[in-house]
C-alpha cells in the first residue's frame, strides 16, 4: 500500500474542494439542471389505446427538442404516467407539481379527469395543458386562468359535423336518435348537440346515455330500431365509438349512423368495412403540410406505425410549449400566461395558425369533416378517411365555428 | 308495442346470455374438477380473439374461428401440465396468486406481440344484418353464435353424462382417491377439462372479434361478468351457470329497456339478491362454513 504524507493529502482535498467550489459545479449543474414536464394521459380504460398514441407523440416531441439543445439550454425531463381515473389523475398531478417538481403539466382526454388535474393546477399556480379532452364546460363554467384546452371543444366538432350533414340534407326535419356517453364530455357534447338541432329545425326524438365500460350495445340498438329514426348520431368516447360501429354494422340498419365526436384511433379500431358515415376530426396524417409531414415522417420512422390525432395533439403541444418557454426565456406561470394570452400564432401543421384565445385560452385552429373511404381504395389500413374541407372556409374568421363568449361564458379569477 | 319490445329485449338477452356462457362455463369446469378459481381464465378469451384476427387475414374468418379454439386449448396443455397441475392439493391463495399473475403476464405479452393499439376483423358479408320473425329483430350473427353455443352446450353436457371418459370426470370431482383406487390415473382427464374450458373461452373471444373492440385488456374486462354469472349460478354447478348466463343477459336487457342508466349495475344487484337469499349460488353446492 502507498503511503501518502498527511500534508499531500491535505493539499490534495483543498485542491479538489476549491475545484468543485469554482469549475466542476457549473458542468454539474448543466448536466442535471433539467426542466421537469408532467404529462398524465390514460393508458387504461376506455381511453387507454388512443392514450397511448399520446404518449408516444410527447416523447418524440421531447427527444427533438433535447437533441436539439433543449429548451433555454437545458434537458426536459419528462414524466409521462398513467392517468387512470379522475382521483388518481388528480393524485399524480399533485405529487409531479409538488414531489417531482415539474415546472408545468400536459396530458388527459378524459374530460372528467382533465377537470380535477385543472383544479390541482389552479391551486399549486402552474400552467397545465388539457391536449384531448373536449368538453365545453372545461372552457366555460370550470374555466381557469391556468389551464390552457388544444383540443377542439364539442360544439366545434357538432358545428364541423353538421354543416356538412347540413349540406347533405340530413339535418332539417329529419328525426335524430343519439346514443350518449355517460360522464361530462358525453353531457356536454349531448347538449351541444341540442343547440345545433334547434337551430336547424332537426327533431331529436331519444337518446341513451350510456355508461363507459358498456361493451355489449345490442340492448341499446334494439331501442334505435323501435324508435325508427332518420338518423343515429353518436356521442359516445374511445373504445365505446369502436363497440357502437362494429355493432352497428352487424344488425346492419337503414338508418344512417354520424357521429359527433371520434378519434382516427377509433375509427382504424373499427377497422375499414364497418365505418361509415360523416364524422368530425381535429387532424389527420394525410393533410399536406411540411409541419404535418415531418411530424408524420419522424413519428413513423421511430414507431413504425401512423400517428393519431392525440399523438399529434400532444406532440405539437409540447413543441409550442418549449417555443413560449424559449421565448420569455422563463417557466414562471405568470409569464406564459401572459404570453399565450397576447395570442401568440404556432404552426400546428394545418393551413392556418393557430393561437390560444385569450378570454378562455382555447387554441383556435381549422377542424375538418370527414367521410370513409371505400375499403378498395385504401392504400393501407390507416388511409381510411376523406378529409372534407377544412373548416371555417379560408375566408371566414377561425372563431366563427367557436362558442362566443355569450354561449359559453368564462370567468376566470385573478 | 310496449310489451314486444320488453320481449324483444329478453330474446337478446337470452342470446348474449349464451355468450358470457362460454366464458363462464370453463371457469367452472376447471374450478369443479381441479379445485382452481383460474383467474387467467380472461387471458385465454383474449387469445382466442387475437389469434382469429391474425389467422382471419389469412385464412378468412370462417375458418378461424374454428382453428382459433383449438390452437388455444393446445395452450391449455402447457398450461395444465406445467403450472395447474402444481397447484390442486396446494393453498387455494397460491393458485389465485400464480394465476392472477399468468393474467398479466399474458397481457402484457399480448402487448408486446400485438402492440397496445387493438386490432381487427370483420364478419362476413353474408353474416351480416338482421333477421325479422313476426316483430322480433335478431342480429343474423348472434343467431348464429346462439346455434353454436346451444351446439356446445349440448356436446359438452353429453360428454359428462353419457361417456366413460365424463364418468371418470365426475367421480374425479366427487371422490379422487376413490378414482386412484381403481386404478385411474385422473391426470389426463384434469388436462382434457383445462383444454375444454379454456378452449370454449376462446371460442367465445374469437365469435365477438368482430364486433367488440379487439384490446390487450380485454380479457380482464370479461372476467368480472363471468364470475357474476358463476358465482349466481353456484361454482361448479353445470345447469347452475347454464341458468345464471342467461338470467344475467336477460336481466341486463330488462334494465336497459326500463331504466338504462342501471343496465351494467343490475347484474351486480342481481348477484347481491341471489348471494342473500341462497350464498351458495342457485344450484350450487352446499357450503357448510357459509349456511
Amino acid at each position: 500500500m502507498i503511503r501518502y504524507p498527511r500534508r499531500t493529502l491535505l493539499r490534495a482535498g483543498a485542491a479538489f474542494a476549491g475545484a468543485a467550489a469554482l469549475g466542476f459545479p457549473a458542468i454539474v449543474r448543466a448536466q442535471t439542471e433539467k426542466i421537469r414536464i408532467g404529462h398524465l394521459t390514460p393508458l387504461t380504460g376506455f381511453l387507454g389505446v388512443i392514450g397511448s398514441y399520446a404518449q408516444l407523440g410527447v416523447k418524440l416531441a421531447a427527444e427533438e427538442i433535447n437533441a436539439s439543445g433543449g429548451i433555454l439550454g437545458k434537458q426536459i425531463d419528462l414524466l409521462s404516467e398513467d392517468s387512470i381515473n379522475p382521483a388518481t389523475a388528480a393524485t399524480k398531478a399533485q405529487r409531479m407539481l409538488e414531489q417531482d417538481g415539474a415546472a408545468v403539466l400536459l396530458g388527459e382526454i378524459s374530460s372528467a379527469s382533465s377537470l380535477t388535474i385543472m383544479q390541482v393546477a389552479e391551486r399549486n399556480k402552474k400552467v397545465f395543458f388539457s391536449t384531448g379532452a373536449r368538453s365545453d364546460a372545461l372552457r366555460g363554467k370550470n374555466c381557469n386562468k391556468y389551464a390552457f384546452h388544444c383540443d377542439i371543444p364539442n360544439t366545434v366538432m357538432v358545428n364541423a359535423v353538421g354543416t356538412a350533414l347540413s349540406q347533405q340534407g340530413m339535418v332539417k326535419g329529419k328525426k335524430f336518435f343519439t346514443l350518449t356517453a355517460d360522464y361530462i364530455f358525453g353531457h356536454d357534447l349531448l347538449k351541444a348537440a341540442k343547440t345545433f338541432f334547434g337551430a336547424h329545425d332537426a327533431n331529436l326524438i331519444g337518446d341513451e346515455l350510456i355508461a363507459t365500460d358498456v361493451t355489449d350495445f345490442s340492448p341499446y340498438l334494439l331501442k334505435v330500431r323501435q324508435a325508427k329514426p332518420d338518423v343515429v348520431c353518436c356521442n359516445l368516447a374511445g373504445n365505446q365509438v369502436t363497440n357502437l360501429v362494429k355493432q352497428y354494422a352487424e344488425f346492419g340498419f337503414p338508418y344512417p349512423l354520424v357521429g359527433f365526436n371520434l378519434n382516427t384511433g377509433d375509427a382504424w379500431a373499427a377497422g375499414a368495412g364497418n365505418l361509415s358515415g360523416t364524422w368530425p376530426t381535429v387532424w389527420y396524417h394525410t393533410l399536406t403540410n411540411p409541419t404535418s409531414q415531418a411530424f408524420v415522417a419522424a413519428f413513423t420512422k421511430k414507431y413504425g406505425k401512423t400517428p393519431e390525432n392525440h399523438a399529434w395533439i400532444d406532440y405539437v403541444t409540447l413543441k409550442l410549449l418549449a417555443e413560449a418557454i424559449n421565448s420569455t426565456k422563463s417557466t414562471d406561470s405568470g409569464e406564459l400566461i401572459a404570453y399565450f394570452e397576447k395570442q401568440a400564432q404556432f404552426d400546428i401543421g394545418k393551413a392556418r395558425k393557430a393561437y390560444f384565445r385569450s378570454w378562455d385560452h382555447q387554441l383556435v385552429q381549422e377542424a375538418y369533416p370527414f367521410t370513409v373511404k371505400p375499403k378498395d381504395q385504401m392504400k393501407d389500413q390507416w388511409d381510411m378517411l376523406v378529409l372534407g374541407d377544412a373548416v371555417p372556409a379560408a375566408g371566414d374568421p377561425l372563431e366563427s365555428i367557436y362558442p362566443t363568449k355569450e354561449q359559453n361564458p368564462c370567468e376566470m379569477k385573478a | 308495442m310496449q310489451f314486444e319490445f320488453l320481449l324483444e329485449q329478453v330474446v337478446n338477452g337470452l342470446v348474449l346470455g349464451g355468450y358470457y356462457l362460454l366464458i363462464a362455463l370453463g371457469l367452472s369446469l376447471i374450478f369443479s374438477v381441479g379445485g382452481i378459481v383460474n383467474l387467467a381464465h380472461g387471458a385465454f378469451y383474449a387469445l382466442g380473439a387475437y389469434i382469429c384476427v391474425e389467422l382471419s387475414s389469412r385464412l378468412g374468418f370462417r375458418a378461424s374461428v374454428v382453428i382459433s379454439p383449438f390452437a388455444v386449448a393446445l395452450l391449455g396443455i402447457l398450461f395444465e401440465r406445467f403450472i395447474l397441475r402444481r397447484f390442486y392439493t396446494a393453498d387455494p391463495i397460491l393458485s389465485l396468486l400464480v394465476t392472477f399473475g399468468l393474467a398479466m403476464v399474458a397481457e402484457q405479452a399480448i402487448r408486446m406481440i400485438w402492440g397496445a393499439a387493438p386490432v381487427t376483423t370483420e364478419i362476413p358479408q353474408s353474416f351480416r344484418g338482421s333477421v325479422i320473425v313476426g316483430d322480433f329483430l335478431f342480429s343474423r350473427y348472434r343467431l348464429l353464435i346462439l346455434a353454436a353455443v346451444a351446439a356446445i352446450l349440448l356436446g359438452v353436457w353429453w360428454l359428462l353424462q353419457k361417456t366413460s371418459f365424463g364418468r371418470v370426470v365426475r367421480a374425479g370431482i366427487q371422490r379422487p382417491d376413490m378414482v386412484a383406487a381403481l386404478g385411474i390415473r385422473l391426470q389426463p382427464y384434469m388436462t382434457a377439462i383445462v383444454m375444454l374450458g379454456v378452449g370454449l373461452a376462446a371460442l367465445g373471444g374469437a365469435f365477438f372479434a368482430p364486433i367488440t373492440t379487439v384490446h390487450p385488456a380485454m380479457g380482464a374486462e370479461i372476467m368480472t361478468v363471468a364470475f357474476v354469472v358463476v358465482v349466481i349460478g353456484g361454482l361448479g354447478s353445470f345447469w347452475g351457470v347454464v341458468i345464471a348466463a342467461l338470467l344475467v343477459g336477460v336481466v341486463r336487457g330488462i334494465a336497459i329497456h326500463f331504466e338504462p342508466a342501471a343496465g351494467e349495475a343490475s347484474i351486480y344487484i342481481l348477484m347481491f339478491l341471489v348471494l342473500l337469499v341462497r350464498p351458495r349460488g342457485l344450484l350450487g353446492e352446499r357450503i357448510e362454513k357459509f349456511e
